[in-house]
């Protein structure tokens, strides 16, 4: 009979980090099916080619994260509605050189539309996985995953794909009809946690004094709710009992990371309500998360790491001005504050402008004189609008806005 | 109807929808139950909470991750009904009921509860996709969820003047992106390649997607075969 657990054995189990031991985990691998499937030649198991890093999961289980020649899996919403969100994540590799692809022969996941509407099925959602992996195995490049939806739903594929041979065989049929094989990577990456594996290169380069900001952390919940064992934990953040990604980066940056009450809260995204009901996105946003955030940390910024958590707190906050609510917190992604920390030009790069809640304060308190890049990015849009430029490109923004190195 | 000893039924729902035969009910729950993920999904129900504690839309709605799992569990027919025709479009599908100490997932329940009302054709669900369709437009046909021209004044007047002004700078902030696959584009979030788009559309026909969208929106759905079968026969 199993001994029950006493509240001293629980405190003093909290008192210390948690090391997980990957053999006593309560969930099951499917890593070593993957194995057995490739060896059956059900599957193609792509494998990373060139550097990549390991760092323990929520159970210990060794997650591999590739550094460079990775395949990005573009987000609906970054890409739609904050674009700054996706260059940001590109100029980082292109700081360091890193090799890598903007793939357009890729779909959305349409997982996004699935949560919503749920117009679709189990063998629908599991090809677009497949179409957009089998792409990016053709190109020899490994998939890294911008969304939280699109990598939250893409390991419960592929725990679906690993259990149920009916749909793996469905799946392959379609696949058949294009001509390409049923690919899973050996390891589903997000880019948050390419993020964590580059956070002391991004230090060494930090050009913006982050000591006088106090950011609170909204972990997103596909990140680390669905197949909760794939996300990273570190016993050093948090004690190992929350995902370590985003605190690790803000904290090597020397951001004030303060918690709050509400952290496991969802942002009240709600994929439908978001669209079409957002009295119930706006009250949960604001009631929930950015007006607890203000009570209990009062921050200068709160960082997540997904589309949808970006646009539901930041767009959230106009209407409960009308209800006299606390808000006025400016919300960014891990990259975006790790872009601008790095001398990112905050309007050609991390693109503030696609941003409602007033991030000026933000910018002032670090030093950064946003008028004078405003007015410089106002010369870009004159030049566009007069024909005499066809757009800003790489060329623009690329070079790191003139800081001092601190 | 009184309860008495021969009609009592310990811990099942009574018949709060008599415009729908048991018959038909039952064939809605087998449906769900045949689903290939339903035995991922569902192990038994403690009753403990954990996953109304963790559920953002318990908190707004008369809605229970609980009751969800407890019905599915115990197979309560009539209760799984009520749950498809009131409950399911208020989940958030944030899945923080995943955290359910019998691994129970309410939020894949729900998801599958939703497939299958639509495939039904039930009406609640058309209800609550209102308005929901040219989304359902744009990620089918140009593969992305969102577009930048979807964020007008009209659809978004609670994320204040910032709408305003980013539609009427719309055209010139996009070219002012750098990324080459997503710079200057305002129907589409990013350029997608036209045999990428063809290989779409032969996911969805192939899968059986068309024939829920033709359940929910006869309309949509003429306009979606429509333009994909062109392409599909130009290649």
């Amino acid at each position: 009979m199993t001994e029950l657990t006493t509240v001293e054995q629980i405190l003093e189990r909290k008192s210390h980090p948690v090391i997980r031991d990957a053999s006593v985990a309560p969930t099951d691998d499917m890593h070593e099916r993957l194995l057995d499937l490739e060896a059956k030649g059900e599957i193609v198991l792509q494998r990373m080619k060139g550097d990549f890093v390991e760092f323990p999961t929520k159970y210990g289980r060794m997650k591999k994260i590739p550094i460079e020649h990775t395949w990005h899996h573009k987000s609906c919403g970054h890409c739609g509605h904050i674009p700054g969100y996706a260059s940001s994540i590109l100029w980082l590799h292109r700081q360091f050189n890193l090799d890598y692809h903007d793939p357009t022969d890729q779909t959305s996941c349409t997982g996004w539309n699935y949560y919503a509407s749920g117009a679709s099925n189990a063998v629908g959602q599991a090809a677009v996985m497949s179409r957009n992996f089998a792409a990016a195995y053709e190109t020899g490049y490994f998939p890294m995953i911008h969304c939280g939806t699109s990598f939250g739903h893409y390991k419960e594929i592929r725990e679906q794909l690993v259990h149920h041979k009916e749909l793996r065989d469905e799946v392959r049929r379609i696949l058949d009809k294009m001509g390409k094989p049923l690919v899973i990577p050996e390891e589903i990456v997000h880019y948050s946690e390419w993020v964590y594996a580059m956070r002391d290169r991004f230090k060494e380069r930090q050009l913006v004094d982050m000591s006088a900001i106090t950011a609170t952390v909204h972990p997103a919940c596909h990140y680390y709710k669905i197949v909760a064992e794939d996300a990273i934990y570190d016993p050093e953040i948090y004690g190992g009992q929350r995902t370590a990604v985003v605190t690790a980066l803000l904290e090597k940056l020397g951001v004030n990371v303060a918690d709050y009450s509400t952290w496991f809260d969802c942002c009240g995204f709600g994929f439908r309500h978001v669209l079409v009901q957002r009295d119930f996105t706006r009250s949960y946003a604001v009631l929930r998360k950015i007006e607890t955030m203000i009570n209990e940390a009062n921050p200068d910024l709160t960082v997540t790491h997904d589309t949808g958590c970006v646009t539901t707190l930041d767009k959230s906050q106009f209407a409960a001005k009308a209800h006299d609510r606390k808000v006025g917190v400016p919300v960014l992604s891990d990259a975006q504050v790790a872009a601008l920390a790095m001398g990112a030009h905050p309007f050609r790069v991390v693109q503030f402008h696609w941003h409602s809640t007033d991030w000026r304060p933000f910018l002032e308190k670090l030093g950064i004189n946003w008028q004078k890049y405003w007015d410089e990015f106002q010369g870009d849009l004159d030049q566009i609008r007069a024909g005499t430029k066809s757009g800003v490109t790489w060329q623009d923004a690329d070079t790191p806005i003139k800081l001092q190195s601190i | 109807m009184p309860t008495t000893i021969e009609n009592w039924n310990p811990g099942k729902a009574v018949d709060r929808h008599p415009e729908a035969t048991y018959e038909d009910k039952e064939r809605l729950f087998l449906e769900v139950k045949n689903d290939v993920r339903y035995k991922d999904f569902i192990y038994g129900c403690y009753e403990c909470g954990i996953c109304v504690s963790a559920c953002p839309s318990a908190r707004f709605y008369d809605f229970s991750p609980r009751v969800i799992a407890q019905a599915i569990a115990r197979e309560d027919v009539e209760r799984i009904y009520d749950i498809i025709t009131e409950d399911i479009w208020n989940c958030a599908q944030c899945f923080s009921c995943v955290r359910c100490p019998r691994q129970n997932n309410p939020g894949g329940l729900v998801t599958i509860l939703r497939e299958v009302s639509l495939k039904n054709g039930l009406q609640e669900s058309k209800d609550a996709l209102q308005g929901y369709s040219r989304v359902i437009y744009k990620v089918m046909l140009k593969g992305n969820q969102v577009s930048p021209d979807m964020l007008q004044p009209d659809f978004f007047p609670d994320w204040g003047p910032w709408v305003q002004n980013f539609s009427q700078n719309m055209h010139v902030w996009r070219k002012a992106i750098p990324m080459d696959s997503i710079r200057g584009l305002t129907d589409v979030a990013w350029r997608t390649d036209r045999k990428t788009l063809l290989e779409l559309y032969t996911i969805w026909f192939e899968s059986g997607n068309m024939d829920i969208i033709k359940e929910l929106d006869e309309s949509l759905y003429d306009l979606l075969t429509d333009v994909m079968n062109e392409e599909l026969e130009e290649g």
